[in-house]
């Protein structure tokens, strides 16, 4: 078995009988916790003095592979530990699939730790296999769907490994569940500029795609950065997109509460050189986002200047 | 007005001054008590932690942690065989880690008792083909230690020693479509990414690569109507980013399109009246972390009991000043 199995006590490795050839290097600090804290810290000083010893001796070994299970458990983020478990798994030839496995029970624990992800990564990058990384990515950002570290991960994935005709159906999914989804709105330009890219029909067809989502949530930043984005990064003009003037010109004039209707409504009167239009839409900025009131002031001057 | 989705609410009896001493007493003991629960389960980025408490301090203008004892922390830190630093003794050198004890050592004015050499050829030696560098052997990239490499090898005054052309190169590659940066290229933009990628090129004079408007108008959408500040669209407001996006915003000269009364606010009220220390938003648990970049924050808006913070290095001014260290800052116009 290569893998602890819990028991109901917590077997100290000092009592342990397969251990007794180890002298623990105890660590360099007195423990005077309350009475709450003894257990945990005792466990801790335990594993982490054995661990000391192992690692001093450079044992690479089952055992030391099962102690390092106990190491990371009681201290995730102990980088040191994950690093000497890959030397032990690159010692004993290992096969992966049983750390695959270990490493996704972590991260489902503990899914905003850096060095689980780094260490899934290294092992893919050990055995090729990439086989899983989707449906684990998924998994977690099912339970957080701006984790960080699973969108990372998965879009070095899909790049690194070529997997991209499943990503813009997901990310569908995402913002069908949560449109004010930043990650998810990210990761569809990502994929679309490193698979399909950006012709005229995809850029058509992602600016509609942007402006239903609009249409659901004016306020939300996501797609109007991601509609403004793709006409940036394309040198294209706002006139080549009446309809996005239209959606915007009828946001504006309902009334709807956003800044960035009214900043976009901005920038598409500024390029059809309507100045006066643009300084209107400023002024009042200054007083419905009083908070930026310096920003706004700053957009009206850089008419007037001009 | 736009009917933000994600914000915290500031209640009444929240901390509204600044808890000066108070403070000073929390990061004091948190940096002394060696045997806490805290303290163990910190081990592992202990030189970080370390860094964090005693720039707080000096911040607060407190000189109380002994240098003698934080010079042999961080050289217990000390791997001669790499030339890095790990988090704490028999921990694997790491960028992030050799920052945080350069940080210190330049603070206790040790800076001339470390083989520099050694030290600046770790950090160029993790430089990649791409620009960009790893956080050591096991081959992590991200901007996070493109600007580790740069401040530390900007401290030892050896910054020419990486090809920083190449390292600039990849951190552009970083640029999003909304103008703000991630970690690698093509990841979401994240106001502390964005610091990164700022102060590296700040430190290489090549802010004028940045679309500063741009850049500056997504981070004062980072603004909350509570005044905090987030790090990405729809998320919680948190007192690291008064750090991570004011001081992006200090070095690209638009510190004056945040509200500075209503984030001061935030800030302030995330204090632990109780213990002292600042948390990520008010009510939560107070670490040192948020208490450094809370009280840099406040620095950084010019608040008089505390020393001066520079935006780019996260050090006191004065030291960046005597280090005669000049770093890129534009000045905040209209």
């Amino acid at each position: 078995l290569l893998y602890t199995i819990k028991f109901e006590g917590i077997m100290m490795y000092a009592e342990s009988p397969e251990w007794s050839d180890i002298v623990p290097i105890p660590l360099p600090h007195n423990d005077k916790d309350p009475v709450v804290q003894i257990m945990y810290s005792d466990r801790f000083k335990d594993v982490y003095s054995y661990m000391a010893a192992i690692m001093e001796k450079k044992e690479y070994s089952h055992r030391a592979l099962l102690l390092t299970n106990d190491a990371i458990e009681c201290n995730t983020a102990n980088y040191t530990v994950w690093h000497y478990r890959r030397e032990i798994l690159r010692h004993l030839k290992m096969d992966l699939k049983e750390e695959m496995e270990f490493s996704a029970s972590v991260i489902e624990e503990q899914p905003k730790n850096y060095q689980v992800w780094h260490h899934r990564r290294c092992l893919i990058e050990m055995s090729g296999d990439h086989s899983l990384e989707l449906e684990l990515t998924a998994e977690s950002l099912s339970q957080d769907n701006k984790n960080y570290h699973a969108w990372d991960h998965r879009q070095w994935v899909v790049q690194q490994y070529n997997v991209w005709d499943k990503e813009l159906e997901y990310v569908d999914e995402l913002l069908a569940l949560d449109l004010r989804n930043n990650s998810a709105w990210n990761h569809r330009y990502f994929v679309i500029e490193n698979s399909e890219g950006w012709s005229s029909e995809t850029v058509a067809r992602e600016l509609e795609y942007a402006a239903s989502f609009i249409r659901k949530a004016p306020n939300n930043e996501s797609p109007w950065n991601y509609a403004n984005g793709i006409i940036k990064k394309n040198k294209l003009r706002y006139s080549d997109f009446p309809k996005l003037k239209e959606l915007c010109t009828s946001l504006y004039e309902s009334h709807v509460p956003s800044n960035f209707v009214l900043s976009t409504l901005a920038d598409i009167h500024i390029e059809a050189e309507n100045k006066e239009a643009a300084m209107e839409i400023f002024e009042e900025m200054k007083e419905k986002d009083s908070i930026r009131v310096n920003y706004w002031t700053f957009r009206l001057q850089q008419l007037q200047g001009s | 007005m736009s009917g933000f989705h994600k914000d915290v609410i500031l209640k009444e009896d929240v901390p509204q001054l600044l808890l000066f001493s108070k403070h000073k007493d929390f990061l004091l003991s948190y940096a002394q008590k060696q045997d806490s629960y805290e303290f163990i389960m910190s081990e592992w980025l202990r030189a970080s932690g370390v860094y964090w408490c005693l720039t707080a301090l000096r911040l607060l203008n407190n000189n109380e942690l002994k240098e003698d004892e934080l010079y042999e922390f961080v050289m217990s830190c000390y791997d001669k065989k790499s030339g890095g630093f790990g988090a704490s003794a028999n921990h694997d050198p790491h960028m992030l880690y050799t920052l945080s004890a350069v940080q210190i050592l330049a603070m206790i004015d040790r800076l001339d008792a470390i083989e520099k050499e050694d030290i600046v050829q770790f950090v160029v030696k993790l430089q990649q083909a791409d620009g960009s560098f790893w956080g050591d052997e096991w081959g992590e990239v991200d901007t996070r230690f493109t600007f580790c490499a740069f401040a530390t090898l900007v401290i030892l005054d050896s910054l020419d020693k990486c090809d920083v052309n190449r390292a600039v190169e990849f951190v552009l590659q970083c640029k999003n479509f909304d103008g703000a940066f991630g970690c690698v290229p093509g990841s979401e933009s994240h106001a502390g990414q964005v610091f990164c990628c700022v102060g590296a090129l700040s430190i290489a004079n090549k802010l004028q690569l940045l679309e500063i408007d741009q850049l500056a108008w997504w981070l004062c959408e980072r603004q909350l109507p509570s005044g905090g500040l987030n790090g990405r669209p729809e998320k919680l407001p948190d007192v690291c980013y008064s750090w991570w996006v004011l001081a992006s915003l200090k070095i690209i000269g638009r510190t004056h399109w945040l509200d500075k009364p209503s984030l001061i606010k935030f800030i302030l009220a995330s204090q632990d009246d109780e213990t002292g220390g600042f948390a990520d938003r008010p009510g939560d648990v107070v670490d040192p972390f948020h208490t450094l970049f809370g009280l840099a924050g406040l620095s950084l808006m010019g608040d008089q009991h505390l020393a001066d913070v520079n935006p780019v290095l996260c050090l006191p001014q004065s030291l960046v000043d005597s280090l005669g260290l000049e770093l890129e800052i534009l000045t905040d116009g209209l």
